[in-house]
């Protein structure tokens, strides 16, 4: 007994913890900055201003709103099922962050003697892992819009869960032919090939990486696929009933879900923690380790930064697809590219697997 | 049926095209669009440090008139009253004491002068009736108060400060 307590490696277990504290802050706090940056980016392409009286460029809007959100009153309908609709946000914002677990952020410190890794659990599915996640969150959706016991939040909770269940199906296709040129479904190891190649795989992979773009939307839920939020016709969507934090929490579970998504983007299709232009390898070996690592946290936020924007973006330009046309994108077009994506994909690493040169 | 206007277009229900279906390109179009709007001069004004320039005409708050010497101009005959098409304005009248010259212009004068801002339809009719220059509107336009009472502007609201006495607040009551 011990014997197997003492070999633990508790430096490990603490090293872990401060990552987990570090990055639930960061996307908690990127969370609230991008509610700031959507105001701004929609204000702008509506030639508007956006929030500017809270702070310098309003940039303490997302803790007034915060404040505000804590401060009102918290209605839990009679008719609800209780526990479910307390449950409902707090497995939307789990999901939305467990789901930053497998991320690489970069690739090592080197602090007090020892390699820190970056990444808070290297475990070699890391993509099978994201994927089990990712299909919890609709849980957090269904379960809401459930327990509210309200017609409209029940219809957008169906919708949400069938939107993410047939979309999902597109983004493992996209991602199976991802699989069969890295190999591996590690995600440190997918960007670690990435750097060694220097090639991104959205090169080698342009329609996988569409789809999955697509499909990232569809997920998180955002504009054109919000159809869980549609407010013209289903008033609120999911979360009508919701009140005070709670719906808070499931704001942010957007807003965080978007983060991740493009943290994953990022890793799988554009090199994750690389830094573009600049070999890894030789940067590290001659200003040493650590201003290296944080230089690719930086250049991996940039990247992120950069996929959050083109989030808002397309938000701000395109209008929601109607339901039906929804389901046709998923299941007649995108599935059906998906596959043809695999199979090519698979032909061409056949082809090379039998010496053929390109 | 014949167009009422030269505007009207009929409404196109073909089939969509293949590239119509791919949606990318109208994506990539539209999003170059909204790209190019971030840029684009905002013609938001920011209100409450900026504001936007009114015409000489502007017709906003009232003000009630004094004369070079600081006296007040209106005499109370009421024209005014009788021009306002929403029935704005009552007033009482009183008459001159000895001593008080220096204090009204005319023999008569307004003791007590009242517009309701929540009846006014700032028509800028008074403006007109007044034959003693009396009354005018002013550029200011957003009076707020928490009462409808507080909406009743009597003549502490409405007379300009003394030239004479308190010749910054006049000054800064014409705007200049
Ligand atoms: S502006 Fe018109 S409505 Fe207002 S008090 Fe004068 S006459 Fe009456
Ligand atoms: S403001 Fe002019 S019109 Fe009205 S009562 Fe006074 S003098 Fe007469």
């Amino acid at each position: 007994m011990h014997l197997t307590l003492l070999s633990i490696d508790w430096l490990l277990l603490i090293e872990k913890c401060v990552l987990i504290l570090i990055i639930i802050s960061v996307s908690l706090v990127i969370a609230m900055y991008e509610t700031w940056a959507e105001r701004k980016v929609a204000a702008f392409m509506q030639d508007r201003r956006g929030p500017n009286r809270a702070g310098f460029g309003g940039l303490l809007q997302p803790m007034a709103d915060g404040l505000k959100l804590f401060m009102k009153e918290e209605i839990i309908p009679t008719s609800s099922s209780k526990f479910l609709f307390v449950l409902g946000p707090g497995m939307a914002m789990l999901t939305a962050m467990m789901t930053s677990a497998v991320i690489p952020w970069s690739s090592h410190f080197h602090l007090f003697g020892r390699d820190v890794s970056m990444q808070i659990a290297d475990v070699n599915i890391g993509i099978l892992y994201i994927f089990g996640v990712v299909s919890m969150g609709v849980y957090g959706i269904m379960i809401g819009g459930w327990a509210s016991n309200n017609k409209f939040s029940l219809l957008a909770a169906i919708r949400g869960a069938s939107q993410i269940i047939s979309y999902e199906l597109a983004m493992g296709l996209a991602i199976i032919a991802l699989l069969m040129i890295t190999g591996t479904l590690s995600l440190g190891k997918m960007v670690e090939q990435q750097q060694e190649h220097g090639l991104y795989n959205f090169v080698v992979q342009p329609l996988g990486f569409l789809i999955f773009l697509v499909c990232a939307f569809a997920e998180c839920n955002r504009t054109p696929f919000d159809l869980s939020e549609a407010e013209n016709e289903l008033n609120f969507g999911y979360h009508q009933e919701y009140s005070s934090m709670k719906l808070g929490f499931y704001l942010f579970a957007e807003y965080i879900n978007m983060f991740i998504s493009s943290a994953l983007m990022a890793s799988l299709y554009f090199g994750g923690f690389d830094i573009p232009f600049v070999n890894d390898a030789a940067f590290g070996a001659h200003f040493g380790q650590n201003p290296l690592a944080i230089l690719q946290v930086v250049s991996l936020f940039g990247k992120i930064v950069l996929f959050i924007f083109f989030f808002m973006w397309v938000r701000w330009t395109i209008p929601r697809f109607r339901y039906d046309q929804l389901m046709n994108l998923g299941w007649k077009v995108l599935i059906p590219l998906a596959l043809f994506n695999m199979l090519a994909t698979g032909f061409i690493v056949l082809l090379k697997a039998h010496g053929w040169h390109f | 049926m014949q167009p009422l206007t030269s505007r009207s277009k009929a409404v196109e229900r073909k089939p969509m095209t293949m590239w119509e279906k791919m949606y990318l390109p109208a994506i990539a179009k539209g999003m170059s669009i909204t790209f190019g709007h971030m840029f684009k001069k905002k013609p938001t004004v920011n209100y409450p440090e900026k504001t936007r320039p009114f015409s000489p005409v502007f017709r906003g708050l009232h003000v009630l008139n004094r004369d070079e010497q600081g006296r007040e101009r209106c005499t109370a005959c009421g024209l005014c009253a009788v021009a306002c098409p929403a029935e704005a304005i009552t007033m009482e009248a009183a008459e001159r004491l000895p001593g008080e010259e220096n204090q009204y212009r005319e023999e008569k004068y307004a003791a007590k002068y009242e517009i309701n801002m929540l009846r006014c339809i700032f028509c800028g009719l008074c403006e007109e009736a007044c034959p003693k220059d009396a009354i005018y509107l002013s550029e200011t336009f957003a009076p707020a108060n928490y009462t409808r009472k507080g909406f009743i502007y009597g003549k502490e609201e409405l007379l300009i400060p003394n030239p004479v006495t308190q010749p910054e607040e006049y000054a800064k009551a014409k705007g200049l």
